[in-house]
């Protein structure tokens, strides 16, 4: 029996996962990947099963609890952003040398167009150095189905599997079938082998010949896959490959009726039987991919001898960006104007009068307060300058404020503005979140203290993760304590509210503190104003 | 049936709850249905936007194509015209006409409802006074529900149970507000294709 649900992507793999015996979820927020754990957490199932789903302080502790909940047989998943699986990176690729007990995903949600990222790094290279098999849904009912498929592969190999989403499945909903009743959870057993969980020298070259022996495995798998499939068509002049929701908008662009002979990708490692029987039979090859030219690249090969290959690197489908319909079909116009049986839409063009309407930081939100009274702190210097971090902060860069001059990646406020202080700038000022900062800004701190850096670091502390939507911050009423436990100066970690009528006392303690020969904290502090609209309706 | 819609606006406006009434009542009629949303950074105060489409058929892209749209559904006018290439050529858009003014450089709102009028297909009013005389201030997106409705071939009973059942934590008093919203923004623009 069979029930229809409407989910997002995220929604329905968290409802697979659940469904499938689930034991423990471990993540931190990062769009496009949030809504999986945070449906996790309001599940009933959850609460009966009494399933973990606390939020962990950043990635990489997510990744090694999920690895711990493997060891002991259980069904589990950690689920990031992309660039998360940076910050997990570590033991990522390790734990394709311990291996995978109880079934292990990792999911890793991409964010090609960057609708809230910095970069478009396609996870699914990370699945292949590591050698780990990968799963890339196409739909939200493959979501739903793969998280079953995902632990009994990850559990068939012993080694984690890594789910890639897209932005466009993460946060699109569909009507999904799912199972009227949840399987049962493993119990508690321990691996087989042991010794392999050591990765000391001996025992990982061990290891490795498995692994390596291992991939012809996942290459076989991949080839019977359920979701990975071979579509006959009557024209040969050219096949296509399409990979998870490439394979949507080919079949969107033709009404479900592709003239060309089709292989679905939707399981990695490649699956050579049923490219090489494609690329046989036709006489040359298009590739639909979302994200970077992963696909095309093993095909087309070093020395690109054999038959034409049009993708992303011939330049016939568009590099940046996420595929659509109508870039799909741009590049089949492209590449077959003659045999492809569509022409170009000639599209009514956004009539001019329409301005673009960037995103701002809320009206009520104490990030403001820290920005106006910096940026009338700063006035004073000549060169300033100001590293900033992940989060709605980052909002801090465009107008009315232009308050900061730096962003990369999660922690990099305190280090960049630390390495920037010990070439000779000041004033160097770092401005990080509550929730980034115990994400990965306290090691570095800890450098910047045992160093007494001239820097001055401003956590404006918002008690809550607020550009994902508002999940618990790890460090809530801890930060001052961390800073001084962490080893800074009992007089220089000051804290202030950060408020409108409070602005001339914070410009005055952004001065001393800049002033300052040494390290200094500032915490400023007030409630994300969504957050506190949602306490106080909740109270009502 | 096929319906393909955008339904745009400005973060925080209340698109998304529009699109998930339309989805239950679609869910509850056993159609297809895809919806893509925008979560994330610009949902603070930015343009956002969804693709839903409605189908008796399977539907595969999660995204409408250039052109594809049978309707423009908005809650604010100028982001109506910001998917103008969306439009199909036989497309509505259906709009409030109220700007939400939060950039320096929004344009005259004359000039931005001249540009709306220069399309055949146009249900446009100010839903907000709406709202107001029937409802609440806040029921803005369920006139623009009530009004995009007479485009989509799903039951009026189908919608209401969907609202009904959005609203019913919030009590009584809030589900008849929201039901008299999208009866409102129904009725006015009936009255305005018939003209």
């Amino acid at each position: 029996m069979k029930n229809k649900q409407l989910l997002l992507g995220d929604e329905a793999f968290a409802l697979g996962a659940l469904n499938a015996g689930l034991s423990g979820a471990y993540a931190y927020p990062g769009t496009p990947s949030t809504e999986i754990m945070e449906y996790v957490q309001m599940h009933p199932l959850t609460k009966e099963r009494g399933i973990h789903c606390h939020w962990s302080s950043n990635e990489k502790t997510a990744y090694e609890a999920a690895l711990g909940m493997s060891f002991c047989g259980k069904r589990t998943f950690t689920s990031m952003k992309h660039v998360g699986l940076n910050v997990a990176a570590d033991p990522f690729v390790n734990s394709a040398m311990t291996g995978a007990n109880g079934g292990f995903i990792v999911v890793a949600a991409d964010d090609p167009s960057m609708h809230s990222s910095q970069n478009e790094q396609d996870s699914r290279f990370y699945a292949d150095f590591a050698m780990i098999p990968a799963l890339e849904p196409s739909t939200q009912q493959e979501a739903y189905d793969m998280a079953r498929y995902g632990f009994e592969l990850s559990e068939k190999f012993k080694i984690p599997v890594l789910l890639r989403f897209v932005t466009r499945l993460s946060h699109s909903r569909a009507v999904v079938e799912i199972d009227s009743e949840p399987i049962s959870q493993n119990s508690f057993s321990y691996p087989g082998n042991t010794k392999q969980w050591v990765l000391m020298p001996a025992m990982s070259k061990q290891r490795n010949k498995q692994l390596i022996k291992d991939w012809d495995e996942f290459v076989k798998s991949s080839d019977e896959s359920p979701f990975n499939r071979y579509e006959d068509a009557a024209c040969r002049d050219m096949g296509i490959i399409a990979s998870g929701v490439a394979y949507n908008y080919l079949n969107e662009v033709y009404a479900g009726k592709v003239p060309f002979p089709v292989v679905k990708i939707s399981q990695y490692p490649l699956p050579i039987k049923l490219i090489r029987e494609l690329y046989d039979s036709c006489e040359s090859l298009l590739i639909l991919e979302e994200g970077q030219p992963f696909i095309e690249k093993q095909i087309r090969g070093l020395l690109n001898a054999g038959k034409q290959i049009y993708g992303k690197l011939s330049g016939d489908v568009v590099r940046d960006g996420e595929l659509s319909p109508d870039s799909v079909k741009e590049a089949l116009v492209r590449v077959a104007p003659e045999i492809c049986g569509l022409k170009a839409d000639d599209a009514k063009s956004v009539p001019d009068i329409v301005v673009s309407r960037p995103p701002a930081l809320c009206q009520g939100c104490g990030h403001r307060d820290v920005y106006s009274a910096l940026n009338e702190t700063l006035a004073k210097y000549d060169n300033h300058k100001v590293f900033g971090d992940i989060g709605c902060y980052t909002l801090g860069f465009l107008k009315p404020f232009n308050a900061i001059d730096t962003v990369v990646d999660m922690g990099a406020s305190i280090t960049m503005a630390k390495g920037a202080a010990d070439a000779g700038q000041h004033p160097s000022v770092a401005i990080i979140g509550d929730s980034t900062f115990t994400h990965s800004g306290m090691t570095g701190l800890l450098d910047a203290i045992n160093e007494n850096s001239q820097i001055t670091v401003i956590i404006s502390d918002n008690l809550t993760t607020g550009m994902t939507g508002g999940q618990d911050s790890q460090g809530t009423g801890k930060i001052e304590d961390i800073c001084l436990g962490l080893g800074a100066h009992p007089d220089h970690v000051r804290t202030i509210d950060s408020l409108p009528k409070n602005h001339d006392e914070m410009v005055k303690l952004f001065t001393e503190e800049i002033e300052y020969k040494g390290l200094s904290v500032i915490v400023s502090r007030r409630e994300c104003i969504q957050t506190a609209r949602r306490h106080a309706s909740s109270k009502k | 049936m096929k319906t393909d819609i955008i339904l745009a606006g400005v973060g925080g406006q209340g698109i998304l709850t529009v699109a998930t009434i339309l989805g239950a009542a679609a869910l509850e009629d056993n159609l297809y249905l895809k919806q893509a949303e925008v979560h994330g950074m610009s949902q603070r105060g930015g343009d956002v936007q969804s693709n839903l489409r409605i189908s008796s058929n399977p539907i595969h892209s999660d995204l409408i194509p250039t052109g594809g749209a049978d309707l423009i559904v908005s809650l604010e006018p100028m982001e109506a015209l910001r998917y103008i290439p969306f439009l199909g050529r036989t497309g509505w858009i259906v709009t409030n006409t109220v700007p939400f003014v939060n950039i320096d450089n929004y344009p005259a709102i004359e000039d931005v409802k001249k540009e709306l009028g220069a399309f055949d297909n146009v249900v446009a009013f100010d839903m907000d006074a709406v709202a107001k005389d029937t409802a609440s201030p806040r029921s803005s997106n369920m006139v623009l529900l009530g009004a995009a409705s007479a485009f989509i071939d799903l039951s009026v009973e189908k919608i209401e149970k969907a609202v009904t059942s959005f609203f019913e934590r919030k009590g009584e008093r809030v589900v008849q507000q929201n039901i008299a919203a999208f009866r409102a923004g129904r009725e006015m623009s009936m009255a305005q294709i018939r003209k």
